[in-house]
Parts: structure tokens; C-alpha cells; sequence
């Protein structure tokens, strides 16, 4: 099947994941269109990151379909890394390589699995670290870098494999609350980009402003979603009027 | 610099590692027994002095005559301890690596031969390779004679080789779940996740352990007399019966016991340095 834009980028049908005995996922569907930025939402336990992990196949699925770029993700025949270079992933523990600089962190993938040309990748590594306001930090080990710089390393690092769509696993969680502006602030200029994002948060003012499309999940199902304005003001479901009361 | 304690970065926590424990303390004796050693080796050598007969010559100047051919010995146990040391690492990586792969055959293989050289005596593993490995063997057209020495080295190199695999089975899986995730996700296959990423950071982690390991081999060499290699230990049993003199007892095993800490407890401190540098990190 050939992917057109007027598809969506990301289409989820009935996706079913458990672990042992525990359901994480009961029958997710959603879909995101090219450019198009979604937040999910919802109390810890939902299964947010695990779906977030099926959508670039960190995760095998029981059941249903996930289509990226029209391609089934969980296709046995499917080569896994071609669609790891299409979505990239941004962890809540940064997970950058501490052995490496900020740059190394950056450079490894595109040279190492792209197989491009070090200089080329090299003043493109530099571009990146200047778009997410860390020029200067080029030579440092993320240890030397504070939890908001490490992470919008983490950034750069996914953005550098130029792939068509983000994925960001509560990437503010485990920040100081001075820090999680930067990095908030750098998300929304990769959404105002135009670049495809899926965003796990529980920061509800900065989903209410970038986001698209919000999606509420409880229990490994999608109990509502729309866009945030309507969201916010509308919602029908009681667990989720009883979850943003609890959060707002 | 922000060092909280919620970080996921292993670098930053404190360095502990499970496979470490396994690995007994290799130099429980520090800087003070090293005087201690010293003070009871004048000792020794001044009650000896005290015992011999008249006419008998100096207990110092008799040590001091068989110093060279002791060295001699001693740097046997020092090339078998090398010896045994590289073969050890090289076929206990191999071993540690093979535990962690994703094949059921070769992991399952890999922990057997582990636990089975882990859990073994040295002094059995030892006699084991004297009984069983050939005196010479054949390569192609020519004949390669195998000395006691040698066999003796291979049988130290596989508790040695066990314990490398453990340490490296140890320090792959105490690396953060989310280095294989962030690697995996940027497209990286096993390998390159393991070449780029795990392992290296497998080896600063592994270092202190690994140097506490060379330790307990080169105090563990004199098994080797056991056997009858003519090794430090052997040499000086050698030595005292030639001598015929029982007041030089004490203090030639004295002196002995001197020139292994001599060795050693440089390696400990040297130990003791890196792992305090991985801490501060």
C-alpha cells in the first residue's frame, strides 16, 4: 500500500498489548494525520508509553494494526530498524549515551546506521545543537549538562535521523520545574515546524497550546478525544471530568 | 553541574556492581600489615640469629645470597600470572558475551561452562590440566613440548576465565535498560548497540573488579608449587632444605610473603584510585 498525505502518518486499529496476565492496551485507535501534533493524556497505569513503545516496535502487539507511512509495523517482514529511522523517540530519562559528548550523541546514529559522511554530519549535528539553544555545549558529557540541556540533547539526537514524525515519552517528568520550560518551549517549535509529533504529557497547559488533537486513555482504552479547546471545556466522560479535576 | 539522585545516567550513582561481589576481596591486608611484615621479617631474622649455632653465617646475608634465583622464581609466578590473566580475559569474554545472547543454546552453554570453572577449586582445576593436558603436543609436523608451567598456567586461566565472564554477564545487565532503548530506537542493530554502547561502558565498570581479579591470581599462583612448578614458593622450600637450617624458616617465608605485597599492593591502591574516580564521575 502506498502512503498518501491525505492518510494519516500514524493509524492505530484496535491494538491490544498485555503483559502476562495485566491488559496494557484494550483496543486503542487513533490517527495522526502529517503535521498534525497529539497529546495523550491520562492517570499513570493507562498504558500511554507502552503504546508510545508499540508505534516504533520497542514493543510487540497481541493484536490489531499499527500503520506508519501505510507500512504495518508489526509485520514480521517489515525491516524494524527502516521504521526506527521514520519515528523517533524521546525517553523521560534523556537515555543519552554518557560516554559520549552532547555531539557524539548527536552524530552516532547518521553515521553509523545512515553510513553518511562525517563532515556532512558533522555541520548538521552543529545545526541541530544551535536550533535547540545549546550551541557551545558541543563537547560536553551529558553528566556535565543540567536535565532540561540533556534532554533537548535527546532531541536533537532523534532529530538528527530526520525521521517524519516524533515521539516524546513524558519528556518533562523527570525535570526540575525551572528546566521544563526549555524543553517545553523547544517541543513547540518542532510542532510549529510542521514536524508530526505524538506527545505523553501531564502538562496540561502546554498540551492545551500545542496540541492538535487531545486523547484521553484509562485502562488501556481511548475514552474520548478532540481538539483541546473543545476538550477542555466539553468532555462527556465522567472519568475523564474526575481526571481533570484532580490535575487542573 | 546537577548531580540528583533520581539520575538514570549509571556513570553518576555510585559504583556497585552485583558480579563485583562475587569476586572476594582480593588484598584484605593494607599498608600497615606491609610494615608489620617487615617488622616481623627483622624479627624473625634476629630470634634466628639468636638460634644458629656459632659459627653460622648471617641469617641476612644468607637471604641476600638466594635472592637472585628467589627473583628467578618470582617472575615465574608473575608471566604465569599475566599469562593466565590474558588467556582468562580473552575467553571470558567470549564466555560472558555468549551469556547474554539472545540464542537459548549458546546462553544456556555459556552459564553452564561459567558456573561449572566459578565453583571449581583452583587447586582442583589445576591438578586437573597437570593430569589431563599432554606433556607435548603436535602441530602439523612439529612438536611442541608442554612444560609444567604452561599447563599449570592454563589451569589458573579457567577459574580466571569463569570469573571475566561473570564479571561481564554483571556489567552488561547492570547498565540501564534505557541505554538498549534509546540505542534500539535510533535504528541501531544488537550488535552496534552493543559494540557503541554497552560495552563501553562495561569497561570503566569492569576495571576495578577485573584488577581486584589479577590480584587473587598472582597471590593464588604459588598453588602452583602443589604441582611442581618451580615457581617463588617452590624455590624457597627448595632453598631451606638445601640449607639445612630450621631458624632460617620463618624468615624466609617471611621474605617471601614480602615480595608478593610488594607486588600486590600497588595493584590494590592502584584499584582503590580508579574506583574512587568513578565515583566522584
Amino acid at each position: 500500500m502506498v502512503w498518501t498525505p491525505d492518510q494519516p502518518l500514524i493509524r492505530m486499529r484496535d491494538v491490544h498489548k498485555m503483559f502476562g496476565a495485566l491488559t496494557i492496551l484494550n483496543g486503542i485507535s487513533l490517527d495522526v494525520m502529517k503535521g498534525e501534533v497529539i497529546c495523550i493524556i491520562g492517570p499513570s497505569g493507562a498504558g500511554k508509553s507502552t503504546l508510545l513503545r508499540c508505534i516504533n516496535a520497542l514493543v510487540p502487539i497481541d493484536r490489531g494494526s499499527i500503520l506508519v507511512a501505510g507500512q504495518e509495523v508489526h509485520d514480521t517482514k517489515l525491516d524494524k530498524l527502516a521504521l526506527r529511522r521514520k519515528v523517533g523517540m524521546v525517553f523521560q530519562q534523556y537515555n543519552l549515551f554518557p560516554h559520549r559528548t552532547a555531539l557524539e550523541n548527536i552524530m552516532m546514529a547518521p553515521i553509523h546506521v545512515f553510513k553518511r559522511d562525517r563532515a556532512e554530519v558533522d555541520a548538521r549535528a552543529r545545526a541541530l545543537m544551535r536550533k535547540v539553544r545549546l550551541d557551545g555545549k558541543e563537547d560536553f558529557y551529558p553528566g556535565e549538562l543540567s536535565g532540561g540541556q540533556q534532554q533537548r540533547v535527546a532531541i536533537a539526537r532523534s532529530l538528527a535521523m530526520q525521521p517524519d514524525a516524533m515521539l516524546f515519552d513524558e519528556v518533562t517528568a523527570a525535570l526540575d520545574p525551572e528546566t521544563v520550560k526549555e524543553v517545553l518551549v523547544t517541543i513547540r517549535e518542532l510542532a510549529e515546524d510542521g514536524m508530526t509529533c505524538v506527545i505523553v504529557t501531564h502538562e496540561m497547559g502546554f498540551a492545551r497550546e500545542v496540541a492538535d488533537q487531545i486523547y484521553f486513555t484509562d485502562r488501556g482504552v481511548v475514552v474520548e478525544h478532540g481538539p483541546p479547546a473543545k476538550f477542555f471545556t466539553q468532555c462527556r466522560d465522567a472519568r475523564t471530568r474526575q481526571f481533570l479535576s484532580q490535575i487542573l | 553541574m546537577i548531580l540528583t539522585s533520581r539520575t538514570d545516567l549509571a556513570v553518576l550513582k555510585p559504583f556497585r556492581l552485583g558480579a563485583a561481589s562475587n569476586v572476594p576481596p582480593a588484598l584484605s591486608f593494607d599498608a600497615r600489615h606491609g610494615v608489620i611484615l617487615i617488622v616481623a621479617l627483622i624479627l624473625s631474622a634476629g630470634i634466628g640469629e639468636a638460634q644458629a649455632g656459632p659459627g653460622a653465617p648471617w641469617i641476612v646475608a644468607t637471604i641476600v645470597k638466594w635472592t637472585p634465583l628467589l627473583a628467578q622464581g618470582f617472575a615465574l609466578n608473575i608471566a604465569m600470572s599475566f599469562l593466565a590473566m590474558a588467556i582468562g580475559t580473552a575467553f571470558g569474554v567470549a564466555l560472558g558475551l555468549g551469556q547474554i545472547s539472545l540464542l537459548s543454546p549458546v546462553r544456556v552453554s555459556s552459564w553452564s561452562v561459567t558456573q561449572f570453572f566459578r565453583n571449581s577449586p583452583w587447586l582442583v582445576l589445576l591438578f586437573y590440566c597437570m593430569l589431563l593436558l599432554p606433556f607435548e603436543i603436535r602441530i602439523g609436523n612439529s612438536i611442541v613440548s608442554l612444560p609444567g608451567w604452561a599447563k599449570a598456567t592454563v589451569g589458573l586461566a579457567l577459574p580466571v576465565m569463569a570469573n571475566v565472564s561473570e564479571l561481564v554477564r554483571g556489567a552488561v545487565q547492570s547498565i540501564p535498560s534505557g541505554q538498549w532503548e534509546a540505542s534500539e530506537a535510533l535504528a541501531f542493530t544488537r550488535l552496534q548497540s552493543l559494540r557503541m554502547v554497552i560495552l563501553p561502558q562495561c569497561v570503566k565498570r569492569m576495571t576495578p573488579p577485573w584488577m581486584n581479579l589479577y590480584a587473587i591470581l598472582t597471590v593464588a599462583t604459588p598453588l602452583t608449587s602443589v604441582v611442581g612448578v618451580s615457581e617463588a614458593m617452590t624455590l624457597t622450600g627448595d632453598i631451606l632444605s638445601s640449607e639445612g637450617r630450621t631458624e632460617l624458616l620463618v624468615p624466609m617465608y617471611l621474605y617471601l610473603l614480602l615480595w608478593f605485597f610488594i607486588y600486590c599492593y600497588p595493584i590494590a591502591l592502584a584499584t582503590v584510585a580508579i574506583e574512587r574516580r568513578f565515583q566522584v564521575r
